[in-house]
């Protein structure tokens, strides 16, 4: 095991380490140690992280001009058979080291971040451990040798989420939240499962790299086996890949499982910022890139599909974005849309020479999203600690008031809305120029949706900073040093992340791609993006009725838009009215007379009176006793003899 | 000299053994039905002798089972008897319908 390897190792095992310590001390320890190992446990864990990507990308990685992918460490845990087994382990590759930096770095920044915003919680040292939880979830999630072994650290995730939404546990909303958000990743999950069943059924093996070899080589059995027999007009294989996607699209929040997300902001807003950039919501992308090529070769038509659910989600979501008023649920929105690009962009990707940019620019845009998301919420954060409230009405002209948080505010802004030369602008022409070379529909669905996306952004932004004239003078940062570093040390990735030449590193095939730069293309998402900007502008900029008249004009269709496309209201409706009245009463009621009535008290009223029956001949009587064995000798003897005569 | 056939022998261990079941059955009081027992013990040990002499005469196991019974039954009956003073004890009496607290 050389020091890559252990280093790899230490990258998963320090945070659950720290969990276990502060989970089991959280009583003893005091809030601001807790905090400091907390933090200082995953700031080790992201230069450990940034050593092993320097090792990969710049040494070990590399073998004929391609990235491979390494096995850093590989045991088997659970046999079933000669060929199947569960195995534990970490694996290295393009995407699986870039998303560990995009990870500890988050991470480490919410970390530390939290000293301030956490600051005098009661749980504050319980807050830590579930941060380093679910950092560990996700870590393993990543390094995942083994689709199973995924899936249980994608459970995880499901777990610590639901401890971190419902971290406010005496908050009714924060509690539903929490429930809701399991509920929902839950039920899609149950895709998932069925969907690694039937893949490992097939490919009668759970390792990522054998099943990613037998299910796409011309000619293997395996998937001519596969790929034989259809239902409803797609293969055994496609839907065995789109139930995997089902469970994608729950963490990852698409249309129609979104409603979770949007409602994950009752958890504390760091938590969401973590949610949202690094961790949870991006690993519904990551798995579908893992089974990239499986996608790409074998099943082209659930790629397709997952294109424009993608593509659906990414504008229902900016439309909904540009009417909301809760600064985080305009974030959450804004999430559900860039995971989508991310969405759609792998599944615009193919497989064959130059139709691979969707995946790299996918991957591009998580890395890219994670620095800005965290940013915008952490920057979120920083104002509703200020200000004590949500909503976009309490706020306006606090320029003044929270300056490192206004600059901040401002370069995520820009950057998400597409402008150069900031990092979102890089990743998010890649995505559009990959989708205008496959498919036109996605293209300008996308093209329309980064043009909303910079409204929103920016309605923000103006509805914050500006629009009322600046009333507060005082500074509120002086005292929250923890929250304005994180801040400034994640502005550098959403400034300059774009920078890097992405498509050198990761790829679909592992062997570099140069990722087209084309000028006279940016041209018209990039004035989308200042169209949007201006409109906003003219709108938010000051206290006017412009957007009021606006929004009479629209009418019915910003009424729909405001309450989110009645989707949670068609979702009660059919969990309330429909299951409940048509399956759950039903059960209920088949379980409360068949199962209990007759089956458990059936049993229990028939044993009570035969014991009533029989317990007389226990008299206490010894002479009666010996009776009974006298008469069963004699019986005995009466059946010998008949045997023997 | 003319031997006493088995058959007699085997009578007398007959009656013996349902005298001490009648007795067992038909006693209330301990002793007596411990000794209607001890009757039944030995109805089967003059059994075990009379075969012994009869079928094998040169073989010793029977003799041997009957020393064991001996021992067994005199084991048993010191366990009884403390049983039997213990009952006295606690109850007063040594009448076995008197003494049926031990049942459901």
């Amino acid at each position: 095991m050389n020091s890559y390897e252990l280093s790899s190792l230490l990258i998963v095992a320090l945070p659950l380490l720290s969990f276990a310590f502060l989970i089991l001390l959280n009583k003893q320890l005091k809030p601001r140690v807790a905090g400091i190992i907390g933090t200082l446990t995953l700031a080790t864990t992201a230069i450990l992280t940034f050593y092993v990507a320097s090792g990969y990308f710049f040494g070990f990685g590399m073998e004929n001009g391609a990235y491979v992918h390494h096995i850093a460490l590989q045991f088997q845990w659970l046999k079933f058979s000669d060929n199947l087994s569960i195995d534990l382990g970490i694996v290295l590759d393009p995407i699986s080291v870039a998303l560990l930096i995009v990870i500890t770095v988050v991470s480490t920044m919410v970390h530390l971040y939290s000293l301030n915003y956490m600051h005098g919680e009661e749980y504050f040292a319980r807050y830590y451990a579930y941060l380093s939880l679910f950092t560990f979830s996700m870590l393993g999630l990543v390094m995942a040798v083994n689709i199973f072994q995924m899936y249980i650290f994608w459970e995880l995730v499901g777990v610590s989420s639901f401890l971190l939404i419902g971290f406010y546990f005496t908050k009714p909303s924060a509690i539903a939240a929490a429930k809701k958000a399991f509920i929902v990743t839950r039920f899609a999950d149950l895709g998932f499962l069925i969907g690694i069943l039937i893949l490992s059924h097939g490919a009668k093996t759970l390792d990522f790299f054998v099943m990613i070899q037998r299910l796409t080589q011309a000619g293997s059995p395996y998937l001519a086996h596969f790929t034989a027999t259809s239902f409803l007009g797609l293969s055994t294989l496609s839907w065995a890949l789109l139930l995997v996607f089902a469970g994608g699209a729950g963490k990852s929040a698409m249309f129609p499982l979104h409603i979770w997300l949007p409602d994950a902001m009752e958890g504390p807003t760091p938590v969401s910022a973590l949610i949202h950039a690094a961790t949870m919501v991006v690993a519904g992308v990551y798995l579908v890139a893992r089974l990239f090529p499986i996608f790409a070769i074998s099943a082209p038509d659930a790629l397709l599909i997952i294109a424009y659910i993608g593509a659906f989600t990414a504008l229902f979501a900016a439309v909904i974005a540009c009417t909301q008023t809760d600064i985080k649920r305009v974030l959450a929105y804004s999430t559900i849309s860039q995971i989508a690009y991310m969405m759609f962009a792998l599944g615009v990707s193919g497989w064959g020479e130059g139709q691979t940019e969707g995946f790299t620019a996918s991957i591009f845009h998580l890395f890219t999203h994670a620095f800005f998301k965290a940013l915008l919420f952490l920057g979120a954060g920083a104002i509703i600690h200020a200000i004590n409230s949500n909503e976009m009405k309490d706020m306006g002209g606090l320029r003044k008031a929270l300056p490192i948080t206004h600059i901040t505010f401002l370069v995520a802004c820009l950057s998400i809305s597409g402008i150069p030369p900031f990092s979102g602008f890089f990743s998010k022409e890649a995505i559009l120029s990959a989708a205008s070379h496959s498919n036109m529909l996605v293209y300008y669905v996308g093209l329309f949706t980064s043009g909303l996306t910079a409204f929103y952004m920016f309605r923000l932004y103006f509805r914050i900073f500006w629009y009322k004239p600046v009333q507060d003078h005082h500074n509120h940062e002086k005292h929250t040093w923890a929250m304005n570093s994180a801040l400034l040390v994640l502005v550098l990735g959403a400034a300059f992340a774009g920078l890097i030449p992405f498509g050198s590193f990761v790829s679909a095939t592992g062997s570099p791609i140069i990722l087209p730069f084309n000028p006279s293309f940016s041209v018209v998402p990039v004035s989308f993006g200042l169209i949007g900007i201006f409109l906003a502008y003219y709108f938010f900029s000051k206290e006017s009725d412009r957007a009021d008249k606006t929004v009479a004009y629209f009418g019915g269709f910003y009424r729909a838009a405001y309450h989110k496309f009645y989707i949670d209201e068609i979702y009660l409706f059919v969990t309330k009215k429909v299951i409940f009245n048509l399956i759950g009463r039903p059960a209920a009621w088949f379980d409360r007379t068949v199962v209990n009535g007759i089956l458990i008290n059936g049993t229990a009223v028939v044993t009570e009176a035969g014991s009533e029956a029989i317990k007389p001949m226990q008299s206490g009587k010894v002479q009666s006793y010996a009776m009974f064995f006298l008469g069963g000798v004699l019986l005995l003897v009466a059946l010998l003899f008949i045997q023997f005569m | 000299m003319e031997q006493v056939p088995l058959s007699h022998i085997l009578i007398l261990s007959s009656a013996l053994f349902f005298l001490g079941i009648y007795g067992f059955f038909s006693r209330r009081n301990m002793i007596t039905m411990l000794m209607s027992i001890e009757l039944i013990l030995n109805s089967a040990n003059i059994n075990f002798i009379a075969f012994n002499k009869y079928l094998f005469p040169h073989q010793l196991e029977g003799v041997f089972f009957t020393m064991f019974i001996i021992v067994v039954a005199a084991a048993e009956v010191s366990l009884s008897i403390a049983i039997i003073i213990n009952l006295y004890r606690r109850f007063n009496t040594i009448d076995i319908e008197d003494t049926t607290t031990m049942k459901y």
